[in-house]
């Protein structure tokens, strides 16, 4: 493999039903910071049905170029239409990058063209960088276990492909003065030759409303001992109209359901007012919360990691704390007969 | 119908300790576990074994003591369990990986021809979730990703029909068998062994192959060879700064929180509703 044919730093845009995923945009973002590292262009990638008027939106936030396919075939995500689109697309212009959101569809895709492409993937990413002197693509990642973060190299193959996990990387300022290069491609694929049909999608509007949208968040850790104990904090919330979630190990132990669970595997939020109560603040937890605005820790141990990431921090006991922070926030509203509203 | 799943051996990450001073993790103070999500898959195959009649057989990939995992899998109900283990597999990244287990999953389907592969969403210890959607493209069949339901097999018509799970909500998907799933924890839940299945596992010897036992391998592909992505370097990330630590009792602390919260004006405001 020659590896200086390589060149280019490419995004995969997700879209649903016409609307570009957030994460998508938040790559154009940081693939800009790397495409000007490289000095080379950044490019979406773009597949659906009836997806071209998308393309400006995805120069406006930072591409030189994008690449699409627009086809019937491709109307709805699966992985043998996308793949097969994206690998014609990576295989004729070969990109040196390319950057996936850690989504359901774009993780899906990313393994099977890495697969097909015989290419490293890193998956979940936080820290994207390069290594400017051999020219190689830093892709970091929360490392299982510590407060560790391993950074991934792939040094002899590419495109050099990560997926990158969603509201952890800034989207620019939307430049509607930017213009773009778009270069349309075919794909040689029929409806009968499919393996998979979606037959319906089903949007879940509920989950959406609990923590992805939450302004404020109570997160509770193992620290809070018992389930009952753990109830608490649902009073909390009430008193300040917010949405309980919880770590891995709350979700592990059964006390909420895994849609709940903040952190590298489960949900990463970015709430005005994040509680993080009884939880030590281990990297897999803090990656999924740490762009919140602001964040107050409540934990026994003076020494928790939690307390590095916290706006304000307050070491004492949640049993002891919570139901004080209740009866000041219920206190506040019956003396003024207002609501806490959050802008 | 014949369903493979593929399951792996990893630290039970709920009980696993970190070593403060090197922050690494002590793998020795962790047991060895079937990965959750495996157990799932591996009850999900035993579902749907019950409902339409086969067989269910589990493979894996690591040392000798991962036949461990296939006997917890022959608790749950599997028939057989394979064991590729083989010095050429160390160091193997997702890619390797799934060449190696699609190297077995060929040999296995030379035995019985495949119907179905489940694996688990992703294992505990990587928490990637690449090696499932690799094995479907090295044999060329249809994956699907966190299922969260197989609503019904068509067996005369080799379809099934799954949910599986998006960002928001759900999609309902006919695919083609032979197909690959990788499955989500709500898929079911893992029953008690029966007293059957226990006194069985116990017994179970798990056939065990190694490089020389699978067929048209490109020794290339395996292991650290075969594995394109390395480990760079390992750093603890640079410290936030930290905020305000509050002090005095826990009285005063609370009040000095609610005094610095009633500030941030921007972002927290109490609105008369009358």
């Amino acid at each position: 493999m020659n590896l200086s044919e390589y060149q280019g730093v490419w995004v995969f845009i997700e879209q649903n039903e016409g609307e570009i995923e957030g994460v998508s945009l938040e790559l154009l973002g940081a693939g800009r910071t790397l495409a000007d590292k490289l000095e080379v262009p950044l490019a979406g990638v773009l597949l659906g049905d009836g997806v071209r008027s998308l393309a400006n939106q995805v120069v406006y936030y930072g591409a030189d170029e994008v690449y699409i396919i627009d086809h019937p075939v491709l109307k709805d995500y699966r992985t043998e239409s996308y793949m097969k689109g994206v690998i014609e697309l990576a295989e004729k212009y070969k990109p040196e990058i390319f950057l996936y959101g850690a989504t359901p569809n774009g993780k899906d895709l990313a393994s099977a063209v890495a697969t097909d492409l015989s290419t490293g993937l890193t998956a979940d990413t936080t820290m994207l960088d390069i290594d400017l002197e051999n020219r190689l693509f830093e892709a970091s990642r929360p490392a299982f276990g510590g407060n560790i973060m391993a950074t991934i190299l792939c040094k002899k193959h590419r495109p050099q492909m990560a997926t990158v996990r969603p509201k952890v990387m800034k989207a620019l300022e939307v430049d509607h003065t930017r213009i773009g290069k778009i270069i349309e491609e075919t794909i040689s694929l029929k409806e009968e030759d499919m393996r998979t049909k979606v037959i319906q999608i089903v949007k879940d509007v509920s989950k959406k409303a609990n923590l992805a949208d939450a302004h404020v968040i109570i997160c509770g850790g193992k620290g809070m001992g018992d389930l009952q104990n753990f109830q608490l904090l649902y009073s909390l919330a009430d008193s300040i109209g917010a949405s309980v979630g919880g770590t891995r190990d709350v979700v592990e132990a059964g006390w909420l359901p895994h849609h709940l669970q903040i952190g590298q595997t489960g949900e990463t939020v970015t709430p005005k007012i994040y509680f993080a109560v009884g939880l030590s603040g281990a990297i897999q937890h803090t990656v999924g919360m740490k762009n919140s605005e602001i964040i107050i820790a409540i934990n026994k141990d003076p020494n928790a990691p939690i307390f590095d990431v916290a706006t304000y921090g307050i070491v004492g006991d949640a049993m002891e704390i919570l139901p004080k922070l209740i009866e000041q926030f219920n206190e506040l509203k019956n003396h003024t007969g207002g609501e806490l509203s959050y802008v | 119908m014949h369903i493979v799943v593929c399951v792996k051996q990893v630290p039970d990450t709920k009980i696993i300790k970190i070593n403060p001073k090197t922050n690494t993790l002590d793998r020795r103070s962790a047991p060895a576990i079937l990965n959750p999500y495996d157990a799932h898959a591996v009850q999900e195959a035993v579902r749907l074994k019950k409902l339409v009649g086969g067989t269910v057989s589990v493979v894996s990939m690591g040392p000798p003591q991962a036949t461990a995992i296939i006997k917890k899998s022959v608790e749950i109900g599997a028939d057989e369990g394979y064991l590729i283990s083989d010095r050429a597999f160390a160091g193997a990244d997702t890619l390797a990986t799934s060449y190696a287990l699609s190297k077995a999953l060929e040999r296995i389907a030379k035995i019985k021809p495949i119907d179905m592969v489940i694996c688990g969403k992703h294992a505990i210890d990587g928490d990637t979730g690449q090696v499932g959607p690799g094995i479907a493209r090295r044999l060329d069949i249809p994956p699907v990703t966190n299922v969260i339901e197989v609503t019904e097999v068509i067996e005369k018509d080799k379809k099934v029909v799954i949910k599986r799970k998006l960002t928001s909500g759900y999609e309902i998907i006919q695919a083609q068998l032979p197909c690959l799933l990788t499955v989500e924890k709500e898929i079911n839940e893992v029953e008690y062994s029966p007293l059957p299945n226990m006194i069985r596992a116990a017994k179970y010897e798990s056939i065990i192959w190694t490089v020389a036992d699978l067929e048209n391998v490109d020794k290339v592909q395996l292991g650290l060879k075969g594995s394109p992505t390395i480990v760079g370097k390992m750093f603890s990330p640079p410290k936030p700064e930290g905020g305000i630590r509050l002090e005095g009792t826990a009285n005063e602390q609370v009040n000095k929180l609610m005094d610095l919260l009633m500030e941030k004006k921007e972002l927290f405001t109490l609105q008369t509703t009358k």
